[in-house]
C-alpha cells in the first residue's frame, strides 16, 4: 500500500494512458460537510466542550436515530420527485400495532418486529398504488395518509399508551453492546471498552480498504483520481472522524445498537444508490420522467417500491422509538416527517428531484440534532431552537440553489 | 411609407458552443408585412426573442431603434409597453381561464384593484368583434379550438395597442380555413396601421401577404426583398434561404441494402386525448437492413404519433395492426418490449423526452442499456465509464469528461449523447425523429455522417424530418404522411421536393 503502480508512469506511455489526477473540491457537494464540521465546532466552542463529551455523543444519536433513519427513506422519495408528509403517522401506527402485539398479545418480539414491518410495508403499498397506478400526486396521498395513520393510531391505541416493551426491543433502541472483552485502560481518558474500540478501529480499516480498492479500479480503467495526498487526507481525515467518535463512546457505555443498525442501513442503501440499477433509476425518474420512461425505466414501479421502502423504514422507526420511551403513545412520531424532509433538503437533495445522496441526507439530519442538542446544552428555550432550525433549513436550500445558480447554465 | 418603425442593427447572440445570430440587420417599415424566413435553426425566433426582450440587452450584441428611439429591452414588459408584442409559436393562454379574462390578463380591468368584470367582457367582445371571432367572452378558452386560440392572442395583443406585432409560425398548427382568416386579419389589421412581422415556413403564404422578406441563413441575413419591385418567386426564396448545394451538406454514402427487417401492417392508432379521432391511419410501411427511410409529413400529420405508438405505445390508444421483426410477428406492449426487440427510438424534443438534463453524460449514454452493463442489479461503474468514454470518442461528443452535465452541452452535442444512448442498446431498428433539429450546421453534417455509419452496420434508419432537403440528401427512400396516411413512397432517385410536397398536402378521401 505505499506505492500505487501507476503513481511512476512509463515514459515511453502516450499521456493519454495515465489516469488524470485532479483535486475535487464540489462547493455544492462538500458545503454540507464543511457546514456540519463548523456548526460541531461553534457548539464545542458555546457548551465548554459538553457537547463531545462521550455521554452526550451517545445521546444524541440515540435520540434521532428514528429520524434518521425515515430520512434514509424520505431521501429515496424525494430524489424521485415526490414528498411524504405520513411519515410521523406511520410511525406512530406502526408502533402502535408493535405494541399490542408484543404488550397486548405476547406474540415473541422477532415475530411482532416482522409483522409490524410488513404492515409498514403494506402501508406503503396502499399509498404507493395512489402515488404511481392512480396518479394521484404525493402529496396529498401522503397528506390523506397523515391524517388517516393518526386517526388509526389513536383507535389501536384506544386513545392510550401502551407499555412497557420487551427487553430486546428496549435494548436496540436505548441499548449498547455488551463489554465481551473488558475494558482497557487509555492513559489520560480512563477506561474504555475494547469491542467497541476493535469495532472502529475495523471501521477504519475498512474505509481504507474499499477506498483504496475503488481507486485502484478507476485507476485500472484509466479514469480521473484524486492525488495521492489528496486522497490519503480524506482518508486520514474521517478515519480520525470516525475513531474519536467510537473512542468517546467506548468510555461511556459502549456502541449503542441503533449506530450499529444505522450505520448497516447507511452503508446499504449508499449501495443501492449508487451502483444499483434501482437506485439509478431513481435518479432517473426524478431527474427527467419523460426520458426515463421512453428510456425503458419503469417509473411506476420504481413510484411504487420506493413508497414500501419508506414504509418499512418507517415502521423500523416507530418500533424504536416506542421502544425507547418503552411506550406506543397516541402522539408518537408528530412532525418527525418535517424533521426528515428538513434533513433531505438540509443535506443537498433538490425540490424538482433528481438529486441527492443517502450520506448527504443523514448529515443533514445530524446537523439539526447538534443544533437541537446544542441549543438545550447552553439553556436556549425551545422556540429559539425552532427558529434557528427553520433558518438553517432555508440557509441551506438558499445556499444549494445559489451555488446552483452560480456553476450552471443549463440551456433554456 | 418610407417611415421605418424598427431597425435592428449588428445584432449577434451565442449561446455556449454556438452562434444563433451573427451580425443580422433587420428593418421594418412602418404599416407594412414583413416575413421573416429560413431554414429550422437559421436564427428566426432567437432574433425575435432579443427584439421582444426575452433575452435582456447585455445578453446580445448590436442594437435596436423602435420608431427612432434606441432600445435597451430588460424584459418582455418593456417592449409590451412600447407595443411591440410577440405570439409564440406555442400559444400562451391559460387554458382554464376565460376568453376575456386571457386577453387581460396581466393588464386588468380594474378599479380601485378589484376587476371590472363588465367593463373586461364588453371590451372583450369588442376586440373579439376586431378580430372576427364568434365566441363569448366568457367561454374557457380550452373550449375553442386552436384556430380561435390564435385569434384570441391577437385580441390580447390589440389590447395592448399593439403597434408592432410579430407572429411565430401563426399557422403552423391551424387548418386552411382558419389560415386564410387569420391572413385576411393581418390584412385588416394592416389598413389599421398595424405592422405585422410574420415568421413562417409556408412560402404560399408569404408570397400571398408579405410586402417585404427578409431572408436568414444559418444565423446571418442572406437578403431583404421587397415583394412586388424585386418580383419575388418562392424559386428565389427557396434559393436563399437553402443556397448551400446539397453536395456539400450531406457526406457521400453508398447504400448497401439487404433483405427486409421490420415491417409495420395495417397500423391505426387513435388520440388518447380526443375520443373516436384517428391519428395514424392504416399504414403500411417496411425497413430493409442497411437502408435510410424518409418519412416526411407536414405537422399533425401524425409521424411522431406512428413512431411513438410502434415504440412501446408511447403514444395512443386503441392500437391496431401488426409489427413483423425478421419475418416474425411481434408484440411491442411497453418500451421494455421495443428494447429488447432492437427498437430504439430517439425522440424531437430531446430536452423533454430524450435526456436527463442535470445528470452527466455517462449515465445519460447508460440510462437505455443499463442491463448490458449490470449483474444482478448491480450496476459496473467502471465498465460504464469505459463505454462512455468511448463513445465520446466515437461520437465526437465535445464535453470536456464524461461526467460533464449533459445539460450544459451545446445541441449537437446533446443530441449525440442521445444517439449513443441508443446506439449502445445495440438496435436492429432505430427511429430518429428530428435528429438534427435545433442543431447548427457543422453538427449536422456529424450527425448525417453518423447515420450513414449506422445504416453500414447493417441497421435500418427511420428518419423523420420536416426539412425536405435533409430527407433528399439523406434517404434512400422516402414515405410521405398526410393526416395520418402514407399517402407516397419514392426513391431517392425519383424524389423531388416538389413531389414530396404534393403527397404531404394531399388531402385525404
Amino acid at each position: 500500500m505505499t506505492t500505487a503502480p501507476t503513481e511512476t508512469p512509463v515514459p515511453t506511455q502516450p499521456p493519454e494512458d495515465r489516469a488524470p489526477r485532479r483535486i475535487s473540491f464540489n462547493p455544492r457537494q462538500s458545503g454540507i460537510y464543511v457546514a456540519f464540521a463548523l456548526i460541531v465546532v461553534l457548539f464545542t466552542i458555546l457548551t465548554g466542550g459538553s457537547l463531545l463529551e462521550p455521554q452526550n455523543i451517545s445521546n444524541i444519536i440515540v435520540q434521532n436515530s428514528y429520524v434518521l433513519i425515515l430520512a434514509i427513506g424520505m431521501i429515496l422519495i424525494i430524489i424521485a420527485g415526490h414528498i411524504d408528509l405520513s411519515a410521523g403517522s406511520v410511525v406512530a401506527v406502526t408502533g402502535a400495532i408493535s405494541a399490542v402485539l408484543m404488550v397486548n398479545m405476547h406474540v415473541p418480539w422477532p415475530l411482532a418486529l416482522l409483522i409490524t414491518l410488513v404492515v409498514g410495508a403494506v402501508i406503503g403499498a396502499w399509498q404507493g398504488y395512489w402515488i404511481a397506478y392512480f396518479g394521484i400526486p404525493a402529496f396529498i396521498v401522503t397528506l390523506a395518509g397523515m391524517l388517516v395513520f393518526r386517526a388509526l393510531t389513536l383507535t389501536v391505541l384506544g386513545n392510550q399508551g401502551i407499555g412497557p416493551f420487551p427487553d430486546p426491543i428496549r435494548t436496540l433502541s436505548n441499548g449498547f453492546t455488551d463489554g465481551y472483552l473488558g475494558n482497557i485502560a487509555l492513559g489520560p481518558l480512563g477506561g474504555a471498552d475494547l469491542v467497541s474500540l476493535l469495532v472502529g478501529v475495523l471501521a477504519v480499516a475498512g474505509i481504507a480498504f474499499s477506498q483504496w480498492r475503488k481507486r485502484a479500479a478507476r485507476l485500472g480503467y484509466l479514469q480521473e483520481v484524486d492525488l495521492l495526498p489528496l486522497f490519503l487526507l480524506k482518508i486520514g481525515g474521517s478515519g480520525v472522524v470516525v475513531l474519536a467518535v467510537v473512542v468517546q463512546l467506548a468510555r461511556f457505555k459502549n456502541l449503542p445498537w441503533v449506530l450499529v443498525l444505522l450505520t448497516a442501513l447507511v452503508l446499504a442503501y449508499t449501495l443501492v444508490t449508487t451502483r444499483a440499477v434501482f437506485g439509478r433509476h431513481i435518479y432517473a425518474v426524478g431527474g427527467n420522467l419523460q426520458a426515463a420512461t421512453l428510456s425503458g425505466v419503469k417509473v411506476k414501479q420504481v413510484t411504487f417500491w420506493i413508497f414500501v421502502n419508506m414504509g418499512v423504514l418507517a415502521a423500523l422507526a416507530g418500533v424504536i422509538f416506542a421502544g425507547r420511551l418503552n411506550q406506543a403513545g397516541p402522539t408518537a412520531g408528530n412532525a418527525f416527517e418535517l424533521d426528515a424532509i428538513a434533513a433531505a433538503f438540509i443535506g443537498g437533495a433538490a425540490v424538482q428531484g433528481g438529486v441527492g445522496k443517502v450520506v448527504g441526507a443523514i448529515t443533514g439530519g445530524l446537523i439539526m440534532a447538534v443544533i437541537n442538542n446544542g441549543m438545550s446544552l447552553i439553556g436556549a428555550p425551545s422556540e429559539r431552537v425552532m427558529l434557528v432550525k427553520g433558518l438553517v433549513l432555508l440557509a441551506a436550500v438558499a445556499y444549494d440553489i445559489w451555488t446552483k445558480r452560480r456553476t450552471s447554465n443549463l440551456r433554456s | 411609407m418610407t417611415d421605418t418603425i424598427l431597425r435592428m442593427g449588428g445584432i449577434t447572440k451565442s449561446f455556449p458552443g454556438v452562434k444563433a445570430l451573427q451580425d443580422v440587420d433587420l428593418s421594418v417599415r412602418r404599416g407594412e408585412i414583413h416575413a421573416i424566413c429560413g431554414e429550422n435553426g437559421a436564427g428566426k425566433s432567437t432574433l425575435m426573442k432579443v427584439l421582444s426582450g426575452v433575452y435582456p440587452h447585455g445578453t446580445y450584441d448590436g442594437e435596436i431603434f423602435f420608431e427612432g428611439e434606441r432600445c435597451e429591452f430588460s424584459a418582455i414588459r418593456d417592449s409590451e409597453r412600447l407595443g411591440i408584442v410577440i405570439i409564440h409559436q406555442e400559444l400562451a393562454l391559460c387554458p382554464q381561464l376565460s376568453i376575456a379574462e386571457n386577453i387581460f390578463l396581466g393588464n386588468e380591468r380594474a378599479s380601485n384593484g378589484l376587476v371590472d368584470w363588465n367593463r373586461t367582457n364588453h371590451e372583450a367582445a369588442e376586440l373579439l368583434r376586431r378580430v372576427g371571432l364568434q365566441a363569448n367572452p366568457v367561454t374557457p378558452v380550452l373550449d375553442i379550438g386552436v384556430g380561435k386560440q390564435q385569434l384570441v392572442e391577437i385580441a390580447k395583443a390589440l389590447s395592448k395597442k399593439v403597434k408592432l406585432l410579430i407572429l411565430d409560425e401563426p399557422t403552423a398548427a391551424l387548418n386552411d380555413g382558419d389560415s386564410a382568416h387569420l391572413l385576411d386579419l393581418l390584412r385588416g389589421l394592416k389598413e389599421e396601421g398595424v405592422t405585422s412581422v410574420i415568421i413562417s415556413h409556408k412560402l404560399n403564404e408569404i408570397a400571398a401577404i408579405a410586402d417585404t422578406i427578409t431572408i436568414l441563413r444559418d444565423g446571418r441575413t442572406i437578403d431583404t426583398l421587397d415583394m412586388k419591385a424585386d418580383n419575388v418567386t418562392e424559386d428565389r426564396i427557396i434559393s436563399g434561404m437553402v443556397g448551400r448545394d446539397l453536395e456539400h451538406r450531406f457526406p457521400p454514402h453508398e447504400p448497401n441494402i439487404g433483405e427486409e427487417v421490420f415491417r409495420i401492417e395495417d397500423w391505426t392508432v387513435h388520440s388518447p386525448t380526443q375520443s373516436g379521432r384517428v391519428v395514424v391511419k392504416e399504414a403500411n410501411l417496411n425497413l430493409r437492413r442497411g437502408e435510410i427511410v424518409g418519412l416526411a409529413g407536414l405537422m399533425g400529420a401524425g409521424r411522431t404519433e406512428l413512431a411513438m405508438s410502434v415504440f412501446g405505445r408511447s403514444y395512443g390508444k386503441d392500437i391496431s395492426g401488426r409489427l413483423v421483426k425478421d419475418g416474425e410477428e411481434i408484440t411491442v406492449r411497453s418500451v421494455q418490449d421495443a428494447i429488447s426487440h432492437g427498437i430504439a427510438y430517439a425522440t424531437e424534443d430531446r430536452k423533454r423526452y430524450g435526456l436527463n438534463l442535470i445528470e452527466d453524460v455517462q449515465r445519460n449514454i447508460s440510462a437505455a442499456g443499463l442491463d448490458k452493463l449490470s449483474r444482478r442489479g448491480w450496476v459496473n461503474e467502471n465498465e460504464e465509464h469505459r463505454v462512455a468514454g468511448e463513445f465520446r470518442k466515437s461520437m465526437n461528443i465535445k464535453a470536456p469528461s464524461v461526467a460533464s452535465i449533459t445539460g450544459k452541452l451545446s445541441g449537437g452535442n446533446q443530441q449525440k449523447v442521445v444517439l449513443s444512448k441508443w446506439i449502445f442498446t445495440d438496435p436492429d431498428v432505430l427511429i430518429l425523429d428530428e435528429p438534427t433539429r435545433g442543431i447548427d450546421v457543422g453538427a449536422k453534417y456529424e450527425i448525417y455522417s453518423i447515420i450513414n455509419r449506422l445504416a453500414d452496420e447493417g441497421k435500418a434508419v427511420l428518419v423523420i424530418s420536416s426539412e425536405l432537403p435533409e430527407l433528399l440528401g439523406l434517404c434512400d427512400r422516402i414515405y410521405a404522411l398526410s393526416g395520418g396516411r402514407i399517402t407516397g413512397e419514392v426513391t431517392r432517385a425519383e424524389a423531388t421536393q416538389e413531389g414530396l410536397m404534393r403527397y404531404m398536402t394531399r388531402e385525404q378521401e
